[in-house]
């Protein structure tokens, strides 16, 4: 802990740090990588959807002795697909069995008779139909799209609208790979699939959120210094969050990966598969997009304001006339000063105030703190 | 967001803070009383567990994939005239519209799918008042306005014969599928007063009640109608009259079969009950206004009038006019042709009159209603009838959809996963693990009481899914403490003391858990506005554990960490304190230089 601890603090001070931003065209490689197995998964193979979207089955049986786990197993090796298996009140069984045709479910019957030791004659099939309707997937595919709208102009009021934008991309990133990941295992999607995929949504933004929050605060005064461009303190403020992106995702991810591995893999609970796998995977992907996705398309945006890019110009002059004198970075430069305190909403014509002296910093390079920001007010 | 006067601190304050680490008296106000704080929550717990032992619902009421319920088979039933109305339109209709009802604020978990081609399975979740949601779902709620032709008492004693001031319109069953026990049930209030009003002419229709629109019947079926509808040379009409002559309202079949498959635009006979309970026949005009007119329908209780519970409904702006338009026509009509019938499914269940035309846009049903009764019918009439008519073929229990080894493995490996969670916050935060722990235990506490006493007030019931919900929630609580700690130790890795990190830490790490779980908190709103069924469910849950990260962060994680920041094993950063600089790596010279050149100030967000 103590090494993790000095990592935290070196972290903090910027001594060390993952160039993430410097390095995003990888990272935007690998997501666009797997966003596109992802979606030829989706169109290969498609969504294996289950009993509650598309109907199916269902078995009624008479009086039975055996078990409701037996005969979802039955159920299941006849099939080849998710059984939901309840016991009456009778002492019968229900069987339910997904995307079944009434030639299949004639076969599927005569099997179970003879493994649930039951005459054939006397189990009553008969195709449902979803218990999900159309008007609960529409209904939910409404709610997602005017989150969406409210959530990014919510995030355009409170940070900006590249935030925004970045934000959602990561977002629809996160869903399209948890997405494509169920097309390519194949498992069936069911309510808890989708409620699983809902819950991503919001901790996905949570975390993204957390980052831009960081990254706000940070930049607030940037144009009041040459040290650095956008995309270095967007850097160094994912690497300042580094620590608590890395815990808060450890802490997120164990509760579910012990459902997954422990619950779904060793002790065999197949509905737990389902609903974990789609969170486990969605809760990786969002603390992943949130680091390398959305805060590199942040900075990429900002870079491309004019503001940002006068800043750029600024900083990499004095970089080479320090890098000419041989001299540090500390040798007194007058620094101009934007003034303009909202440009973060108004990034239109930066008004220059002319050049201000500013106090140098002596200390500061010392300490390697990456914070122009507006600590020292 | 308020400055909070405490949270500036000189550096001449901290000076001394780092001589004297134990909390001085003078500074205590000055920290928002986080001692009281504390108090409050933990009473507001203490009040809450005790307030679900005292209901005696100590553990959250289950979804039906936990603990099974109760399935209902309900058959589509042929009705003549209407060959092809069983069609998979109408049954995916009909299970929308029962999946509204049955599914109300969406919480209960219910389910409701096909089955076969005629058949629809409801099934609740154990605990569910079955008897209810048996008649939630099974009613048509098939709602007509019609104009009263004539009317009379019909069947039953003749000895009851109505006395003359009675009214006449008092309505009683609103389902005809129940059992004749409503009519002693029901009767036990005679001072029902109907009334048809609308919202802005007050109680005009019940001042015109003091004239007697009921011939006083004899009682007999085959007394003549005392005002025989106006065509009477037509065969059609000739047919309805004898109808109308033979119909026995005493009789459940009778009942029953009284206005079977009329079409909307026909009159009709129908039967209804008055207030001494009393069945009573009617022949009534075609329908003037229907269920489908009305916006939207709501139980209250009539706190001027004696009728108690009752239902008032909304039109849209069609029906308002439509039923301004009937209204005005009636009221210039003799008795008792100025009274419109309230048809449900086919009964009379209120039939006002009216003295002039009602424009308000709204009506009441009122009828001697038990709070219960009113509520469902306004629920049923805000969603609709169902397109066919349904009876019930088989009630019967199911088990649990998953298997009781399925919520045991999700359980044990739900624990594992806190375990390593614990071993982990212990291991990266020791000490400051412990204001993890015991906040994570305090949210837990409280989801699990709120859950628990949500289950008899509004019905929730919580299902597997909503039980990884909550798994996944315990990653976004511990979330806001890890965002705080991380706050605090980046202040004291700028050579800050403890009790000045905290305070300064605060406001920051505040700012990022209100921004992130306002974000949580409007995918819940949205989600449970728009949504219905399980999403909706998943939206109530997902939407109280953030707010309840909020209380806890707000109301236990801060106080208790102002009040252990006083406490020496923190404030001195024993290296198991998790707060240790050295550990931290603080570099001891810079916080030196640090400490007198920078003033410390509370940067408010």
């Amino acid at each position: 802990m103590s090494k993790l601890g000095t990592l935290g603090a070196r972290l903090h001070r910027g001594e060390i740090g993952y160039d993430f931003v410097g390095k995003r065209k990888i990272w935007y490689g690998v997501s666009i990588l797997i966003t596109i197995t992802a979606i030829v998964g989706l169109a290969v193979r498609g969504l294996n959807m289950g009993i509650e979207f598309q109907g199916g089955a269902v078995f009624t049986t008479e009086k039975t002795s055996i078990s409701v786990s037996q005969s979802e197993t039955y159920a299941e090796e006849a099939s080849g697909h998710d059984a939901i298996v309840q016991k009456l009140g009778n002492g019968g069984l229900r069987i339910q069995i997904a995307g079944i045709d009434t030639g299949k479910s004639d076969q599927i019957k005569q099997e179970l008779a003879k493994d649930l030791k039951v005459d054939a004659e006397k189990i009553n099939a008969d195709l449902v139909g979803p218990s999900w309707g159309d008007q609960i997937a529409n209904k939910a595919w409404q709610g997602l799209a005017i989150f969406m709208v409210l959530v990014v102009i919510y995030l355009a009021i409170a940070f900006e609208w590249r935030m925004a934008a970045a934000a959602l991309v990561a977002l629809i990133h996160d869903i399209t790979i948890t997405v494509g990941i169920y097309a390519l295992v194949g498992f069936e999607v069911t309510p808890g699939t989708v409620i699983g995929l809902l819950t991503i949504l919001g901790y996905s933004l949570y975390d993204t959120v957390v980052v831009f929050d960081s990254l706000k605060e940070q930049t607030k005064d940037i144009t009041k210094q040459t040290r650095w461009t956008y995309s270095e303190i967007a850097d160094r403020s994912i690497n300042g969050t580094l620590v608590r992106s890395i815990n808060t995702t450890v802490v997120a991810l164990l509760p579910v990966g012990g459902l997954l591995f422990i619950g779904g893999g060793v002790l065999g609970a197949g509905m737990l598969n389902d609903i974990s796998l789609s969170l486990f995977v969605g809760l990786a992907a969002g603390a992943y997009s949130s680091i390398f996705i959305a805060t590199p398309l942040v900075a990429d945006l900002k870079e491309r304001e004019p503001q940002m890019k006068a800043l750029r110009k600024r900083v990499l002059a004095k970089r080479a006339a320090a890098a000419a004198k041989g001299e540090s970075l500390e040798a007194p430069v007058v620094d101009e000063r934007y003034d303009e305190d909202d440009r973060e909403d108004d990034d239109a014509t930066p008004a220059v105030v002319g050049p201000r002296a500013q106090r140098a910093q002596p200390s500061s390079r010392g300490r390697g703190r990456g914070r122009p920001s507006g600590k020292r007010r | 967001m308020p400055v909070r006067a405490g949270t500036s601190v000189t550096g001449r304050t901290k000076r001394e803070n780092e001589k004297v680490a134990a909390p001085k008296k003078g500074r205590q106000g000055t920290q928002g009383r986080p001692g009281r704080t504390l108090a409050l929550i933990l009473i507001a717990i203490v009040a809450l567990t005790g307030g679900m032992f005292a209901s005696g619902h100590t553990t959250p009421r289950l979804g039906i994939d936990l603990a099974g319920g109760t399935s209902i088979t309900l058959q589509a039933k042929n009705e003549p005239g209407q060959k092809n109305a069983i069609n998979p339109t109408n049954m995916n209709t009909a299970v929308d519209i029962m999946n509204r009802r049955v599914n109300g604020l969406g919480v209960t978990e219910a389910e409701v799918q096909t089955q076969g081609e005629s058949n629809i399975i409801v099934n609740i979740p154990k605990g569910t008042n079955s008897e209810q949601a048996r008649e939630q779902v099974g009613t048509t709620a098939k709602l007509y306005f019609r104009p009263v032709l004539t009317t009379e008492v019909s069947g039953g004693d003749p000895a009851a014969s109505p006395s003359p001031s009675a009214s006449s319109s008092a309505s009683t069953g609103s389902d005809k599928d129940s059992d004749k026990d409503k009519a002693t049930d029901k009767a036990t209030s005679p001072s029902t007063t109907p009334s048809a009003t609308s919202s802005t002419q007050g109680r005009a229709v019940t001042d015109a009640l003091k004239a007697d629109p009921t011939p006083s019947g004899s009682g007999s079926p085959s007394s003549s109608p005392s005002a025989s509808p106006s065509a009477s040379t037509d065969p059609a009409t000739a047919k309805l009259q004898a109808q109308y002559t033979a119909l026995d309202c005493s009789k459940k079949t009778a009942r029953a079969k009284a206005g079977d498959g009329v079409k909307a635009g026909d009159p009709t006979v129908a039967c209804g009950q008055n207030s001494q309970g009393q069945w009573q026949k009617y022949i009534l005009g075609p329908a003037e206004v229907e269920g489908t007119d009305v916006d939207k329908a709501s139980a209250l209780f009539d706190t001027q009038g004696a009728a108690g519970w009752k239902v008032t409904m909304d039109f849209t702006s069609k029906g308002a006019k439509k039923f301004a338009s009937i209204t005005g026509k009636l009221a210039q009509n003799q008795s008792p042709q100025n009274q419109f019938a309230i048809v449900l499914d086919g009964e009379v269940v209120s039939d006002p009159f009216v003295s002039q035309a009602l424009t308000g846009g709204s009506a009441e049903i009122s009828g001697s209603f038990k709070q219960q009764e009113a509520e469902d019918l306004a629920n049923m009439l805000s969603y609709g009838a169902l397109p066919l008519t349904f009876t019930e073929a088989s009630v019967t229990t199911v088990t649990a959809a998953l298997g009781g080894e399925q919520l045991e493995a999700g359980l044990i490996a739900g624990a594992i996963g806190l375990a390593l969670v614990i071993i982990y916050l212990v291991a990266y935060y020791r000490g400051l693990s412990l204001i993890a722990i015991a906040s994570l235990l305090v949210s837990a506490v409280m989801t699990y009481v709120i859950m628990a006493l949500l289950g008899p007030t509004i019905g929730f019931a919580l299902n597997l899914p909503a039980v990884c919900g909550a798994i996944v929630a315990i990653g976004i609580t511990a979330d806001s403490f890890i965002v705080f700690f991380e706050r605090i130790r980046d202040e004291i890795r700028e050579g800050r003391t403890l009790r000045p990190a905290v305070e300064r830490g605060w406001p920051r790490a505040r700012r990022t858990i209100l921004v992130s779980d306002f974000v949580s908190f409007l995918a819940a709103a949205v989600l449970f506005v728009v949504t219905v069924g399980k999403v909706q469910g998943f939206a109530f849950t997902l939407g109280l554990t953030t707010l309840l990260d909020v209380v806890v962060v707000f109301f236990f994680t801060k106080p208790l960490m102002t009040i252990l920041a006083r406490k020496k094993f923190f404030a001195e950063g024993h290296s198991w304190s998790g707060l240790d600089p050295k550990r931290l790596g603080v570099e001891p010279p810079l916080r030196r230089t640090r400490r007198v050149s920078a003033p410390v100030d509370t940067k408010e967000a």
